[in-house]
């Protein structure tokens, strides 16, 4: 029994990396992007006295004449072949209502999910009327994004054996401009556990699967206590999370795991202390810089 | 009150952990989250507090106005309370949606401080039977991460250690009217005495044991929890049961246990952190709301 309580301190960055004061591509409203009148008004941005402003705090995007900004802190704007993680809310005729973090819920077709004993069967009514006892509401899935309708909503796909329903593990909701982009997302960490990064900025953290369980399609969840050692990777992890995205570090696998490694010296439930989450993120931009150059 | 949404798989999870000692974040089942404990922070106000804990946060605000004291007790001044659930905690809270946590909170806080022990009334008192000092205890809630009551009563017994009271001094004309005169120094002030001010432990019964400052993951696991507020000796001076399930008598019986326990640990590093600060006095930069 502890109680750790402290005064406020005043957060200050502590970046390795280039300071932001000297982009010139960052801007914050109000900001004038050019005063040109030949630039076409994007997202994020109004014309104010001929001169283009920036509505949002972000990165300017240039496509020929055309200027956006692309807003720092913001909702999930979904792009086809995205991975995401999301919770079930509804379960409606043919489809499966799913918060993704985006602006309006996606939508899960059941004609876009394997279902159970075979990859191509036809849709029966039956499996309609049986569709709560796929998913149901609170559960949570990885999915693809497979199209993007025209109002901005997400339609999603799980027809693939890495997607589908999730079983026993750890949530981190974090802002889904913290995700780098990769080639895959998912990854079986060597410190013991898998990580699905969705891009919408919901982490997944999981014990890593048995070989039987990876074949089963998603629809067996295994409720059997899950090992203690598992379990305390598993809170390092997320606390690790927590820390880097304090901290506004891109995740990846890399910055991830280095970050495991550098907190092992802290016992897990000290990482989220201010001083400590300082010190461990120092040393994982130390590697990060190290491994780069 | 606000609600996160938990799937089975997950439930199982967060159980399994809590019967092998090892929360989601790490804790062990007694363990509180960081504490950040910041007075002073509103400058139209008496006293002033401003806690967070994890992502919960909450201001209190306390105004001494001068009222009339209660008949039956004509030789105290008293205390009101008032909980205000923010929309911007969550959007269940928009129009009247936080009014029913919001008058829950504060008929606990009227019932944990209707005691003698709490906090010395008399004190208050200007001239018996006519002027009393009233403590206006404003709680304004900015974000809900769950365990509401822990964080509310430390901040509120730290918003009244820097609680001050201007002096008054009583005046008697020659037709034997009374008149109240306020000191002209705004340093010549009174505090109170909060060494007795009991904080509230909620212990949120899952699985087969019972854990502090649960998480809004966890509280979605518990069937009922126990609130009780523990005074720095140990007294306690009420207990609540919140939630829909039952509890029966022995688990009660522990709870209350642990309660007195954790409960009598919360003061001391509070009493201490609000003299470090005390101490540091102006030098001492202030945070606020954007730090």
């Amino acid at each position: 029994m502890a109680v750790d309580m402290r005064l406020p301190t005043i957060k200050t960055s502590m970046s390795l990396s280039v300071p932001a004061a000297g982009r010139k591509d960052l801007v914050v409203p109000g900001d004038v992007i050019t005063s040109d009148t030949g630039f076409m008004r994007g997202h994020g941005t109004y014309v104010d006295e001929d001169k283009l402003t920036a509505s949002v705090a972000g990165e300017v995007q240039r496509v020929d004449k055309l200027i956006c900004v692309r807003p720092l802190k913001t909702r999930f704007n979904g792009e086809v072949g995205d991975v995401v993680v999301g919770r079930i809310t509804e379960v409606q005729q043919k489809r499966w209502k799913v918060e993704t973090n985006s602006r309006l819920d996606s939508v899960l077709l059941l004609s876009s999910v394997n279902l159970p004993g075979g990859e191509l069967r036809r849709r029966s009514a039956e499996d309609e009327l049986t569709m709560r006892e796929y998913l149901h509401e609170g559960d949570l899935i990885s999915a693809e994004v497979q199209s993007v309708f025209s109002d901005g909503a997400l339609s999603l796909h799980t027809r693939s054996l890495k997607y589908g329903k999730l079983g026993q593990g750890v949530l981190v909701q974090l802002s889904p401009s913290l995700i780098k982009r990769q080639k895959t997302h998912f990854h079986n960490l060597p410190c013991g556990a898998s990580i699905i990064l969705g891009n919408n900025g919901f982490v997944w953290l999981y014990p890593t699967p048995g070989q039987q369980e990876q074949e089963a399609g998603g629809f067996y969840t295994s409720l059997e206590p899950v090992s203690l050692s598992d379990r305390e990777v598993i809170s390092r992890l997320r606390n690790c999370l927590l820390a880097l995205a304090a901290h506004k570090v891109l995740l990846y696998d890399t910055s991830v795991l280095y970050c495991y490694e550098s907190s092992l010296q802290h016992q897990v439930k000290d990482i989220l202390k201010p001083e400590v989450m300082e010190e461990i993120v120092m040393l994982t931009q130390q590697k990060l810089l190290e491994q780069e150059g | 009150m606000a609600t996160a949404q938990v799937s089975e798989a997950e439930k199982v999870y967060i159980l399994h952990g809590i019967r092998d000692d090892l929360r989601v974040d790490g804790r062990g089942c007694e363990d509180y989250r960081h504490m950040e404990v910041e007075t002073d922070v509103v400058s139209n106000t008496d006293g002033s507090a401003k806690v967070t804990l994890g992502h919960t946060a909450v201001l209190v605000g306390v105004k001494a106005e001068i009222g009339k004291p209660r008949p039956m007790i004509p030789d105290e001044g008293y205390l009101e309370f008032f909980v205000d659930c923010s929309a911007n905690a969550t959007p269940e809270f928009e129009g009247r949606g936080g009014e029913e946590l919001g008058t829950e909170l504060s008929n606990t806080l009227y019932k944990v401080f209707n005691n003698q022990h709490s906090l010395d009334l008399r004190s208050l008192c200007i001239s018996p039977g006519e002027h009393c000092w009233v403590l206006y205890v404003d709680v304004l809630l900015l974000q809900c991460d769950g365990n509401l009551y822990d964080a509310i009563s430390v901040a509120i017994k730290a918003a009244l250690f820097n609680t001050k009271i201007p002096k008054v001094h009583i005046s008697s004309d020659d037709e034997g009217g009374k008149e109240i005169e306020l000191s002209d120094d705004p340093y010549d002030c009174m505090r109170l005495d909060v060494e007795n001010v009991p904080c509230m432990v909620t212990l949120c019964k899952i699985g087969h044991r019972h854990v502090v400052d649960v998480t809004l993951q966890e509280k979605a696991c518990s069937v009922a929890s126990l609130v009780i507020s523990v005074t720095h000796k140990g007294v306690i001076t009420c207990t609540r049961k919140v939630g829909r399930g039952s509890l029966d008598p022995e688990s009660i019986c522990e709870m209350t246990e642990a309660g007195k326990r954790v409960g009598k640990a919360l003061h001391s590093p509070l009493m201490k952190l609000l003299q470090q600060e005390e101490s540091l006095g102006k030098k001492r930069q202030k945070v606020g709301f954007l730090g």
